[in-house]
């Protein structure tokens, strides 16, 4: 059975069609990106996995680890394991990262039927993720997210992933903002979280980020719907010849 | 769903349905307010003399008083002359009997707070026989406290055994003259705290759990005289985080604190009265007067308040910085969920040399709640080099509760600072959905934000109380987002 099956999947914001009809399989283990020019639906679908409200979803299915990934409110997707990167981490003032981050784990950790990990053993796995990541302690006990840098925000947002392993990761355009060097260490950080037992979502505009993250599957979408799929060649195809011929595809049909 | 205007319609309607109400209990006055009832409450608490014609005295100047009307709060009217204005402590004949005859809802409340089940019993009111845990309890504190010369007691008590302290104290920070809800105290009050810490002593716990479990019953005039001799150190807790009962619908308090040379008061409260219902119906009127004054050099007043409770708040805990080089502290969170309606801020009035203040308030609005800071600072001309800062934060739930600010700044030299910040933010979506997004209930996602928010006066309150503090904001704001 396949981690996640999206069909015939169309979703609306405010009332416009965004999501016209998405087929997608990925099975645990695979790497997906998803590129498209903007205003493609990326984004969009990335938000709808998590459950984000404004996105209405007007027709099709999304079946997750067998079970109806609708019907879930975003909270009980994040604890059956659907982790996302966001493009834009939001900063809350005044909770630490630490804190933040106890709280999530541990609610995952409540729904699996698990006691909360104590203090010590908390912060053992946080200073080994922390290695992982090249994050200084120090931003353990700033407020999330607040006065980060860019690359430091996208940096704690992978930093997140690894402590809270999830089944699913979806990564929202996480290269957006990021100079070279910061895209390097994010990019090394998602590579050591690829697991035979995970499956990544890899939203992105640039092919760039797919250098370091090599992926097994590459899909195009345009309009709102997937208009090539292929292997990771697909991704260097784009980069020599942009998203204008993509468009001209979708006009045509 | 009903509209705000027919709310307040419904609102009016039944202004006598929480307060007011004439109990059966013998030992109960007639409703109503003049000289004779006033005489009966001083001779049934077999005060002295001086404590009658200082009744009397507030009692004639507050007939030529009018209710204010500046602040940002609405309501209907009050009778003063159909209120109560002595019950003695209920009889256990009016009492519930057990838990089971209690508001399930309170009871879910206390649940959600971990307010232990003894206390429970005696927040819901329900008649305890033997008053179990008080006694000893009180007795245990009373004598620790005695040992270092600390007196400890109700206002009442202390009339009766040490009347040339409320004879030198009572009423020389908060004059019964000096507001139209401090003048009916004063005329009126029932009972309340006084404590007395002698020279260069420092007590030795935190005062709440005995007042905690004695607060009972203070009824709706509440007086409190807190005085830090020289060189002494006090940090008093008010309220309680479990919301309590009450049948009167205004309450007036009044609290006096006073710092001589080296002094330092610490005065917490978290006030939790009964809000009114979710579409504003009922609720308490809590229309305080709390001011502290650092009379002494190098005297310290620090004021911490989380206001959750009450369908109106009209409270300003302040600081007359007289003593050179004294320090006035005013950290505040209130919210106003529902039909709240919260007019609180501080003032602070730099008088001696080399003072200085620091204000930070907190303001939390929700639902159809409507929050108001006011404060002023004033410098006078004497108070040479003093500072002050402030910070007024605003954090809005939804899109039809309502955030005011009203700074007032005078300054009357030239060699002191004043800063003064202010923000006002939207609880995001964003934020919420974020917390979400990694597991994190919305109850609980508002609850971190909020207190993420408040961190700076949390940090202020005594370890426990802070922790209870955080709960009461989570309880207090269910069902306000999503």
């Amino acid at each position: 059975m396949s981690l996640l099956e999206i069909r015939n999947l169309h979703a609306t914001v405010a009332g416009r069609e965004i999501l016209k009809g998405i087929d997608l399989t990925v099975n645990a283990g695979e790497v997906h990106a998803i590129m498209g020019p903007n205003g493609s639906g990326k984004s969009t679908l990335a938000q709808v996995l998590s459950g984000r409200d404004l996105y209405h979803v007007t027709e099709g299915e999304i079946v997750y680890d067998g079970k109806d990934l609708l019907a879930m409110p975003p909270e009980d997707r994040a604890r059956e394991g659907v982790f996302m990167a966001f493009q834009y981490p939001v900063e809350i003032p005044g909770v630490s990262n630490l804190y933040f981050l106890k709280a999530a784990l541990n609610a995952t950790r409540k729904h699996q039927g698990l006691a909360d990990l104590d203090a010590m053993d908390f912060l053992a796995l946080v200073k080994e993720k922390m290695a992982l990541m090249e994050m200084e302690q120090a931003l353990l006990s700033r407020p999330v997210n607040t006065g980060f840098s860019g690359g430091e925000k996208k940096r704690n947002e992978i930093f997140q992933m690894a402590v809270l392993e999830p089944r699913l990761a979806i990564l929202d355009e996480t290269d957006s903002g990021l100079d070279i060097d910061a895209l390097k260490v994010v990019a090394n950080g998602v590579n050591s979280l690829r697991s035979p037992q995970r499956a990544m979502i890899v939203v992105t505009h640039y092919q760039r980020l797919l250098n370091y993250i090599v992926p097994d599957f590459v899909h195009v979408l345009a309009e709102g719907r997937i208009v090539k799929s292929g292997g990771k060649e697909l991704a260097l195809e784009l980069e020599e010849t942009g998203y204008v011929g993509i468009e001209e595809v979708v006009e045509r049909a | 769903m009903s509209t705000p205007a027919n709310t307040i319609e419904t609102f009016a309607n039944q202004e006598y349905k929480w307060g007011f109400v004439s109990d059966i209990a013998a030992e109960t006055i007639p409703e109503g307010l003049n000289e004779d009832v006033i005489r009966l409450i001083s001779h049934k608490k077999n005060e002295p003399e001086f404590m009658l014609e200082w009744r009397l005295k507030a009692y004639r100047h507050w007939l030529t008083m009018k209710e204010p009307d500046w602040a940002n709060v609405h309501y209907p009217p009050i009778d003063y002359q159909k209120m109560v204005y002595y019950a003695a402590p209920k009889t256990n004949v009016d009492r519930p009997k057990s838990l089971d005859e209690v508001d399930p809802e309170l009871l879910r409340t206390y649940e959600k707070l971990g307010i232990p089940l003894q206390e429970r019993e005696l927040l819901a009111g329900v008649a305890v026989d033997a008053v179990f845990d008080s006694v000893s309890v009180a007795t245990t504190f009373k004598s620790k406290l005695a040992e270092v010369g600390i007196i400890f007691c109700s206002f009442s008590e202390a009339v009766q055994d040490h009347p040339d302290l409320i004879k030198k104290y009572l009423g020389t920070v908060v004059p019964s003259s000096d507001n139209f809800f401090a003048a009916l105290n004063s005329a009126v009050f029932s009972d309340g705290s006084f404590c007395y810490v002698p020279k260069g002593v420092r007590c030795p716990m935190e005062l709440s759990t005995y007042f905690r479990i004695n607060a009972k019953n203070t009824g709706q005039f509440e007086r409190t005289l807190i005085i830090a001799d020289e060189g002494a150190y006090v940090s008093y807790l008010e309220g309680c985080t479990a919301p309590m009962r009450d049948t009167n619908q205004l309450h007036a308090a009044v609290v006096e604190l006073i710092a001589l040379d080296n002094a330092q008061i610490k005065y917490s409260t978290v006030q939790n009265w009964y809000p009114g219902d979710k579409q504003g119906r009922g609720g308490i009127y809590n229309f305080v007067t709390k001011r502290g004054a650092c009379r002494g050099v190098h005297s310290k007043i620090s004021w911490t308040q989380v206001e959750t409770g009450s369908a109106i708040t009209w409270k300003y805990p302040s600081c007359l910085l007289i003593g050179d080089h004294s320090v006035g502290e005013f950290y505040s969170v209130a919210l106003t969920n529902h039909y709240q309606q919260a007019d609180t801020g501080t003032k602070m009035i730099h008088i001696g040399k080399n003072t200085t203040s620091t204000i930070v308030s907190k303001g939390i609005s929700a639902g159809h709640g409507q929050n108001t800071y006011r404060g002023a600072v004033k410098i006078l001309k004497s108070a040479s080099h003093a500072r002050n800062y402030s910070q007024c934060d605003s954090m809005l739930l939804g899109d039809k509760c309502g955030a005011h600010t009203f700074p007032y700044l005078e300054v009357k030299n030239t060699s002191s600072q004043v800063e003064h910040e202010a923000s006002t933010s939207k609880i995001g979506e964003d934020q919420i959905f974020y917390c979400r997004q990694r597991g994190i209930s919305t109850e609980d996602a508002v609850s971190m934000i909020v207190h993420g928010f408040c961190k700076e006066v949390f940090r202020e309150l005594p370890m426990e109380f802070a922790v209870e503090a955080q709960k009461l904001l989570g309880v207090s704001l269910e069902g306000s987002v999503g």
